[in-house]
């Protein structure tokens, strides 16, 4: 899965979680931009992205993502 | 039920969809019942309360939430002034083993060990009692899920230091505790993670991270488990299942395979299968979920698979049999007016997914889980929790027999020249009396269970009805009615409140099992005798109408009483007291002579 691969998947993730079938990341999304993106629906976030990948972030993974690319990045590790 | 929400609980989905889920059900405009649920944390609760209220608006309830401040659940309790503005009707102790505070220690003696488990158990204690004193409402209070790891082996389970072991020993005192107060229940988080799988449910990752007490993927259930408790608490668990027969209760069809051919059994593999889920369901019966059949077999045929010698269920266990070559809902919809209940208070259980899909869409609330495989009927049902008890009474237990008893009595019915000389024949007897402490966990019951015959729809928990019962403001009866069949256990309560020389009647319902028995005209009659006595002049009744109680609209207007106000569909009556002829003339009310139907004794 290539990197566009993740992001169109991402994207669909983020539309369910976030209720806005418009919704659209990229590379430098961070919680700021995102409207609802608290700590609370963070976890959920991160719950949902390894439940569709199927994969396990590790905890230094979490503590260090800081915007939506670096979550690519991860699950591209993780994969 | 929303789609998403209906079990089994689908974890991902529901995590992943829970702001739409969210939004689709704030749009239905469905009535819900409003109440304020104070959840006081071990852990971080935000997720809890978030996927409880999809629950709960699923199931009819609107909550408005309190939750304590972090970790602060014993403080709040005991001294929380923000909680006590709060005024919580029910409140949620979210406390798991993170909060176990005081293990053994490996250098303890058994007597240190046991001061410990003394220790833990009175900081639960002191709080379950200050929120007594406080709230008089219902706590809901977890209990504690096995240590995921054990430092002594498989010694953790039985030596007195093993943590294994003091959490067990924990979770006996808090179930006994259970056991000795009403209003008190048990959230079995120990149950629920064992099911779930302990070791998931359990990620350190998730305490370490987010202060979580378990794995996101575990919170659906445990919300869909905690809401099955409050909707329980509100009466709205379900009240009966209508089973299928052929392929539902056995292998096999017994129209063509006749008995003898049928998979029921210990002989071979499918047969245990069936053999099992009609052990689980006699289990059901037996603590008072009603069973019924609705089946498309010959009646013969229904009473002879019903009779096969390996089978456990027989068919005197269904308050209902209809076997016949009706549409189901027809007999479902017919079942239901017989049992004298909703249609969506009972659970449908058919093995074909077409008859289950009908009879969903035919009858509006009526959950039909999928029985897929025989192999899996007994899980499936289990895990809807549908039948979750608030409590369970000796009337529960007796209900399948008090049913029955109600069919014959129909059955008698047609014998007699007039409903008068069929009431008599009843040979009834009726205890109507002030609230008594033997009765009040049914009276709650029935207070927050009764849609029907209920007039306010006002619901109350058991602590409240208790203060009623003490306060000199309040005039409580109960009333219990026997006859020659049986007992019938309490079926009515009126809550009278005295406003000057008025009683306003703030509460009067009655179980749907014996409509028709002239049983609210002895009740009429004790308010008005115990009315008199207070020194009051007049009754005045208030009809609040719902969705569901249409069929006691007239009543106040067919007992005399004259119509005062009205207000949309909502009306308030009055009744003088002078002159008040006693309405009952077919109920021996507490013992009294036989003949004295005409007797005024005020």
């Amino acid at each position: 899965m290539d990197r566009r691969q993740i992001f169109d998947t991402l994207n669909g993730i983020f539309r369910d979680i976030f209720d806005d079938p418009a919704l659209t990341v990229g590379e430098e999304t961070t919680a700021a931009g995102v409207e609802g993106w608290d700590s609370l629906t963070h976890i959920t976030l991160l719950a949902a992205v390894e439940d569709e990948f199927g994969i396990t972030f590790a905890m230094k993974d979490v503590v260090e993502m800081k915007n939506v690319g670096d979550m690519a990045s991860a699950i591209e590790a993780a994969l | 039920m929303h789609p998403l929400l209906r079990p089994p609980v689908k974890p991902e989905l529901i995590l992943r969809k829970k702001k739409g889920i969210l939004r689709e059900l704030r749009e239905e405009s469905v009535p819900r019942l409003r109440k304020r649920i104070a959840i006081l944390g071990g852990s971080t609760t935000q997720e809890l309360a978030a996927l409880l209220e999809l629950f709960l608006l699923d199931g009819g309830i609107e909550p408005v939430f309190y939750e304590s401040a972090f970790g602060l659940y014993y403080e709040e309790a005991m001294f929380g002034e923000e909680l006590g503005r709060f005024c919580p009707e029910l409140i949620l102790i979210h406390t798991s083993l993170r909060n176990v505070a005081r293990f053994p220690a490996m250098t303890d003696s058994p007597a240190v060990a046991e001061q410990r488990l003394d220790a833990e158990y009175g900081r639960f204690q002191a709080v379950w009692e200050r929120l007594r004193e406080r709230f008089a409402c219902p706590v809901i209070q977890n209990n504690f899920e096995l240590p995921f790891v054990r430092p002594l082996g498989n010694r953790d389970g039985w030596d007195y230091r093993g943590r294994t072991r003091f959490v067990r020993r924990l979770n006996e005192r808090f179930a006994a505790h259970a056991g000795a107060h009403s209003d008190f229940y048990i959230n079995d988080l120990c149950w629920l993670s064992a099911d779930f799988g302990l070791r998931q449910w359990s990620d350190p990752i998730y305490w370490h991270l987010y202060k979580y007490c378990c794995c996101p993927d575990a919170f659906p259930g445990l919300a869909y488990n905690t809401a099955a408790i409050i909707k329980a608490i509100y009466g709205k668990s379900k009240k009966g299942l209508v089973v299928d027969l052929d392929n539902t209760l056995w292998g096999g069809v017994v129209g063509e395979d006749g008995p003898e051919g049928l998979e029921l059994g210990q002989e071979t593999a499918e047969g245990q299968l069936y053999r099992e889920f009609q052990g689980y369901l006699l289990a059901l019966k037996e603590r008072g979920v009603l069973l019924a059949v609705d089946s498309k077999n010959d009646p013969g045929n229904a009473e002879a698979g019903l009779n096969h010698p390996s089978g456990l269920l027989r068919p005197r266990d269904f308050a209902c049999i209809r076997a016949n070559w009706e549409p189901k809902d027809r007999n479902f919809t017919w079942i239901a007016g017989e049992l004298g209940l909703l249609p969506e208070s009972l659970v449908f259980a058919d093995d074909n997914p077409a008859e289950r899909s009908i009879i969903a869409a035919q009858i509006p609330g009526v959950e039909a889980p999928a029985l897929d495989a025989p192999e899996r009927y007994l899980v499936t049902l289990d895990r809807c929790g549908f039948f979750e008890p608030a409590s369970l009474s000796d009337d529960d237990v007796k209900r399948g027999e008090m049913y029955r008893a109600n069919a014959e009595r129909v059955r008698q019915q047609g014998r007699f020249a007039n409903y008068q000389d069929y009431l008599l024949s009843l040979e009834m007897r009726a205890e109507i009396a002030p609230f008594a402490p033997v009765y009040l966990a049914r009276i709650a019951q029935l207070t927050n269970k009764s849609n029907q015959f209920n007039l306010t729809t006002r619901r109350y928990t058991e602590p409240e009805l208790r203060q009623f019962a003490g306060s000199p403001d309040y005039i409580t009866l109960y009333g219990k009615l026997d006859d020659h069949f049986g007992s019938n256990g309490v079926v009515s309560v009126v809550l009278g409140r005295r406003e000057g020389d008025t009683v306003d009647i703030v509460l009067w319902l009655m179980s749907c099992r014996v409509l028709r028995r002239n049983m609210e005209h002895a009740m009429l009659d004790a308010l008005a005798e115990r009315s008199v006595r207070a020194g009051a002049s007049r009754l005045r009744g208030f009809y609040f109408r719902t969705e569901k109680n249409g069929m006691v609209r007239h009543l106040y207007r067919d007992f005399g009483f004259s119509l005062t106000r009205e207000d949309g569909a909502d009306t308030v009556w009055e009744l003088p007291l002078s002159g008040y002829e006693k309405r009952n003339q077919v109920i021996r009310v507490n013992g009294e002579e036989e003949d004295d139907g005409q007797k005024t004794d005020f």
